[in-house]
């Protein structure tokens, strides 16, 4: 820890969800001893949010059994923690935050960790539906339980079929209601991953009795006496007592675009998460970063960059040179499938998917840029989640026609070329 | 109600009570270090690792399959290598002991 830093010092962060919470913990332990004061407009003690439309949706629990510290924990690390209470602008002259209740604080590091927030596609009549929520924080699974329970006919239609948008009807669907999936484009997941991908969770939706319809462009929405009516643009029209959006989020970068900072597809940092101003960090879902393995610049919406970026700011605060170089990874719980990722497959060439023997829900796909392997997707399928780490970081070149093969056990000294 | 004691991966004791929940999460909320729970105790990250003490592998039973793989490559990982999520706190667990995994 360098001398530069001294007890007088303050790090303020704007946003306490995984970013900014495993950031402030980090930054005590690479041993900050100066204050660290967290800010978020959610009321609630921060929590895990991929549960939220996974098993947390389903269950009884209250969100204490989620929540990413316990509250002891803040205070026994002395992380100074501000619920409800957002920043409304930055002053870089002065190294200032204006509060929401007027309160000014001074900083001396400011990390910014606003994460996104849920679009609300310009629909018309959106704005009047009744019971339509989006998916993001505690309070809309709050209120989407109330809804459901309240609801005679439990009809729900999730516009947009993407991960939030597929795992909530998965959810949804548990709990008894009818559900049905309204997705724009040709396939559900079609921004992220194969058709094959694609079709194997359209199929699994359809075995546990969701509507997954694809080619559904909503435009617009009628609501009367508390019944939702939505229409398509090929002229279906779908009846909702509860209508979920899944389709996609904002940045939250307003604050860092008005104080001047460099604007991407979300806030510029470079590969120790600092922004243009050598005070000011930015971490997780709010920032375009460079990732070193990949050679390009990239916005992630997953708890491992949280995470990692939190540790990469944290230790350069305290001056330790690190250096962002993770592989990116991902999950996704739906009905009993368990969904793995690891790496980015954009700019693949080449598929291979690897069926394992005698088991038709259990399989991977591997995708290559000619021979380099670059990302790898598992279904129920840790191990060909965890090789593919492996393959990825060591970058070996991988024997293509031993992958396929069902026969050849699951082992890096068998699938490795010579 | 289960006393379950952590070592650290720096050989401190940090001896805790639970009643319900997971290990990893009684661990997390006694900040224990070197135990992160990053995915929230879903077996996906494999950052709740731990290796049970031998003469105490009868309370916890053994690695579901996927728990295994998870495991499977990790440099720091053994045959008594458990991932704590993934270890419900129960009276059975009464005495347990943990050491903290190394990671890189
Ligand atoms: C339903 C759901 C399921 C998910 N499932 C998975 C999954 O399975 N796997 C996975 O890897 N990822 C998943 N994710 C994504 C993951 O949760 C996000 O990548 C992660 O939460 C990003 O953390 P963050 O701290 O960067 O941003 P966020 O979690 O978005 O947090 C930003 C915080 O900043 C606060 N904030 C914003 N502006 C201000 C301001 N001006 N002042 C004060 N506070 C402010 C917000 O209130 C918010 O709490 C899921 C997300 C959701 C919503
Ligand atoms: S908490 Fe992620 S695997 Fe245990």
């Amino acid at each position: 820890m360098s001398g530069n830093f001294t007890k007088e010092q303050i790090c303020v962060v704007i946003g306490a969800s995984h970013a900014g919470v495993n950031f402030a913990f980090s930054l005590r332990k690479e041993g900050w001893q100066g204050e660290i004061i967290l800010f978020d407009k959610d009321p609630m003690l921060p929590y895990h949010r991929p549960p939220l439309s996974k098993a947390y949706l389903t269950s009884e629990d209250g969100i204490e059994k989620n929540l990413l510290k316990s509250a002891e924990s803040y205070k026994n690390e002395s992380i100074n923690l501000n619920l409800g209470v957002w920043v409304s602008t930055i002053n870089r002259e002065d190294k200032t935050v204006v509060l929401s209740d007027g309160g000014v604080q001074k900083y001396d590091k400011l990390v910014i960790a606003t994460g996104a927030r849920p679009m609300i596609p310009p629909i018309p009549g959106i704005d009047t539906a009744d019971h339509l929520y989006p998916l993001r924080t505690a309070e809309d699974v709050e209120n989407i339980r109330n809804a459901f329970n309240a609801s005679l006919n439990k009809r729900v239609v999730v516009i947009g079929g993407g991960y939030i948008g597929l795992e909530t009807a998965a959810s949804i669907k548990k709990l008894g209601g009818t559900v049905t999936v309204l997705e724009r484009e040709k396939r559900v997941l079609e921004r992220v991953t194969t058709p094959k991908m694609s079709g194997f969770f359209e199929q699994l939706h359809a075995i546990n009795g969701v509507d997954v319809l694809t080619n559904k462009n909503v435009v617009s929405i009628n609501t009367d006496k508390g019944s939702n009516t939505i229409i398509c643009e090929d002229g279906d029209t779908f009846e909702a007592d509860i209508i979920v959006v899944g389709v996609g989020v904002k940045v939250n970068m307003e604050l860092a675009k008005e104080a001047g900072l460099n604007i991407e597809n979300g806030i510029l940092v470079d590969e120790t998460a600092c922004t243009n101003d050598k005070d000011i960090y930015a971490i997780g879902d709010c920032t375009f970063h460079h990732n070193p393995h990949y050679k390009r610049y990239i916005r992630l919406e997953s708890v491992q960059n949280a995470v990692d970026q939190a540790k990469v700011a944290a230790a350069a605060i305290c001056e330790k040179n690190p250096v962002y170089d993770s592989i990116p990874w991902f999950w996704s719980d739906q009905y009993d499938v368990k969904l793995q990722m690891v790496g980015l497959s954009e700019g693949y060439n080449d598929v291979l998917i690897r069926e394992e023997e005698g088991e038709n829900t259990k399989f991977s796909i591997w995708y290559f840029k000619d021979d380099i392997l670059l990302a790898v997707d598992g279904i129920n399928n840790a191990k060909a989640y965890v090789l593919g780490t492996k393959f990825i970081k060591d970058g070996k070149k991988i024997d293509k026609s031993k992958l396929t093969d069902a026969s050849v056990p699951f082992k890096p000294a068998n699938l490795l070329m010579e | 109600m289960a006393k379950i004691t952590f070592i650290t991966t720096d050989n401190k004791n940090i001896t805790v009570e639970g009643t319900s929940g997971s290990v990893m999460q009684l661990a997390v909320d006694n900040s224990v270090p070197g135990i992160d729970g990053d995915c929230g105790g879903v077996c996906s990250c494999a950052t709740c690792h731990v290796h049970v003490a031998p003469e105490h592998v009868e309370k916890t039973g053994t690695a579901s399959e996927i728990e295994e793989d998870m495991l499977d490559l990790n440099d720091y990982s053994n045959e008594y290598s458990r991932l704590c999520c993934q270890l419900e706190i129960s009276d059975k667990l009464d005495g347990l002991v943990l050491q903290v995994a190394e990671s890189d």
